[in-house]
């Protein structure tokens, strides 16, 4: 949405587009959090916080992560048989009191590997988002603080990049570095980065116009000591809300990435990975080997969220 | 009017030619020779030197960008270094493919998303409104090929009653083809029913809360016609440009539905293009999803536009 990345208002210019920038400011590509996490920003009080811990979506998402928190650790010591052991004397095995959620085509045990299985994702996931959310914010406070030329210029590569699907973005740069862990974090990190900036332009062009920037611009402080010092601050609820949601988004992304076979390489056991090599299988029928890694998936963005919408709850009352 | 249709234009310009660099670039890091690719590994060196200079990969980057440039501005996309033929039919076909199953998608998510976003907001608050909120955001973050794959096991392998494959063959008929599409469709609108929904909210609050709602209620209008004539109308336009910027998603969602479903449309093209290092096919792909990005977004402002009066008179300032 172009209208968002236009300069700020001249006053003696007609802006026909500003009713548009107003409007669209939350539009976007999977980008639903601005209008919101502007909105609350500056609202929360720590006692608020304390609301977080009275709602059960909060405990819900909590218990389910720390469930998969605990698997990605100590996933090994208690998963029933090894992730990587094959059985060729029972491939494909339906679920069985041996064998709860069956066999694949090599007679590795779908429970392990979903158990196991949760490591990696939970290891990029945070890493990912932490640097998207860096990047992103120092270059959102960079263009909502000086705005002009260099919002404008930085605003058309943001737009280049959100006119095209993350999932394909990533992509290219995976096939271009090699797929391993480190390539994945930076490269999740790197497209999350526009998007990021997006929210934290919108919410540090409103604090810009605020009195105590103004004063301390009047008392000479650097423009990257006003940024960081002054209106960071005031915009770290809108970055906080922003961040969660988009640890859903990234384990979205990092799911997609290893479903299209650009992700966490096999034999090591991995979700995304683990559906694209058996949902050929379905078709004969042996849903087990897709379907418990599908649904493993579909708890942790769940998770996820729940903690998210309660904290954007918490800081919106 | 003119002013911010040309202004607009111009920005689009800009944005795309950006893009084209984005998009050259990242074809050009790829790591891997496409004549080596094409060719095999059993390929003698002077053959692979032929294809290289045939396919003009072994001229200076800037010359080859500004080659490939001056084809687009031409209406050529290029030739694939796959096929060998040139890369428009594929592209042109993958498109209409694509543009099927994403209408459909659409036309399930828009009246869904709308209907469900004004009934949150008229229950703002309350329980209707949180399970439509925390869902719709639920189940926006859950990856296409999860959802995919549960729905392929409930209709496809053991109810089933539909295709799990999206293409229908060459000669069947148009409801037969409707019949395939209707399974890759659902996941696409899943993620994009809590996106929506979201902006129609918002949109539907901040109408609620206008003065002019509360004049209409005070004069006594009945709270139905108060919403349809005073509320709806407003809130809807913002949802507008949301479901235009979607596209953009839309595509990268298309690129694992296609492939979980078996479908020849964009987003496979792309894929199989990355996969085969067909950088030609790949750069092609890549800058129509661009173009019909901001196509959808500059169409979605100027309905905006025609819609909202206020802004078609500060346009004609």
């Amino acid at each position: 949405m172009s209208g968002l990345l236009q300069p700020p208002a001249e006053p003696d210019v007609p802006q026909p587009v500003e009713r548009v920038e107003h409007l669209g400011m939350t539009t976007g590509y999977l980008g639903a959090t601005a209008s919101a996490a502007v909105a609350v920003a500056s609202r929360a009080t720590p006692a608020a916080w304390r609301l977080l811990l009275r709602g059960p979506a909060f405990w819900v998402g909590a218990a389910i992560l720390l469930f998969w928190v605990v698997c990605a650790i100590f996933g090994h010591l208690f998963a029933p048989y090894s992730p990587l052991a094959q059985n060729l004397l029972l491939p494909s095995a339906a679920p069985s009191g041996a064998h709860w959620f069956g066999t694949d085509p090599l007679g590795r045990d779908v429970l392990s590997r979903v158990i196991t299985g949760s490591r990696d994702i939970l290891i990029i996931t945070p890493l990912a988002t932490i640097l998207g959310t860096i990047l992103g914010t120092i270059l959102g406070l960079a263009m909502g603080y000086f705005g002009g030329t260099f919002d404008l210029i930085a605003g058309r590569i943001v737009e280049a990049f959100l006119a095209l699907p993350i999932v394909i973005i990533a992509f290219l740069f995976i096939v271009a570095l090699g797929p391993s862990t480190g390539t994945l974090i930076t490269v999740i990190g790197l497209v999350f980065t526009p998007l990021i900036a997006r929210t934290v332009r919108s919410a540090a062009q409103v604090e810009r116009q605020q009195d105590y920037v103004a004063a301390s611009r009047l008392f000479g402080e650097s423009p990257v000591r006003v940024m960081f010092g002054e209106i960071l601050p005031n915009v770290m609820p809108a970055i906080l809300v922003e961040f969660t949601v988009r640890l859903g988004y990234a384990i979205f992304t990092i799911a997609t990435l290893s479903f299209l076979g650009f992700g966490i390489t096999p034999p090591t056991p991995d979700w995304g990975a683990d559906i694209y090599a058996n949902y050929i299988n379905l078709l004969p029928g042996y849903w087990w080997q897709t379907l418990f890694p599908a649904l493993a998936i579909a708890s942790l963005v769940i998770a996820v969220i729940l903690i998210a919408d309660s904290i954007e709850q918490v800081l919106a009352s | 009017m003119a002013t911010f249709l040309l202004r607009r234009l111009g920005l689009m310009v800009i944005t795309l030619w950006i893009l084209s660099l984005i998009v050259f670039f990242a074809g050009q890091i790829l790591p891997g020779d496409p004549a080596r690719a094409t060719l095999g590994n059993l390929a003698a060196p002077s053959a692979v030197k032929a294809l290289d200079a045939e396919l003009g990969v072994n001229r200076p980057l800037l010359t080859r960008y500004l080659s490939w440039i001056g084809g687009l501005l031409h209406g050529n996309l290029g030739t694939s270094y796959e096929f060998r033929t040139a890369v428009e039919p594929f592209v042109r076909a993958a498109l209409i493919n694509s543009i099927k199953l994403a209408l459909l998608a659409f036309v399930i998510v828009v009246p869904l998303a709308i209907i469900g976003g004004v009934i949150a907001a008229l229950y703002a608050g309350r329980g209707v409104d949180r399970i439509i909120s925390v869902a719709g955001l639920a189940l926006s973050t859950v990856p296409e090929f999860v959802s995919g794959v549960v729905l392929i096991v409930i209709f496809g392998v053991e109810l089933k009653v539909l295709p799990v494959t999206a293409s229908a063959g060459a000669n069947a008929s148009d409801f037969e083809q409707f019949r395939h599409l209707i399974l890759p469709a659902i996941p696409l609108v899943l993620v994009l029913f809590g996106y929506i929904a979201r902006m129609a909210r918002a949109g539907t609050i901040e109408a609620l809360n206008s003065d002019y709602t509360r004049t209409a209620i005070l004069k006594g209008l009945p709270r139905r016609t108060v919403i349809r004539r005073h509320v709806l109308r407003n809130s809807l336009l913002p949802t507008i440009t949301v479901i235009a910027t979607q596209t953009g998603y839309l595509i990268g969602g298309l690129v694992v539905v296609e492939t979980l479903f078996n479908y020849q449309g964009l987003g496979n093209l792309i894929f199989q293009a990355a996969v085969h290092k067909d950088f030609a096919m790949l750069e092609a792909g890549v800058l129509i999803i661009g173009v019909v990005y901001m196509l959808a977004t500059l169409i979605a402002d100027l309905l905006l536009t025609l819609l909202n009066p206020r802004l078609r008179l500060g346009g004609a300032e």
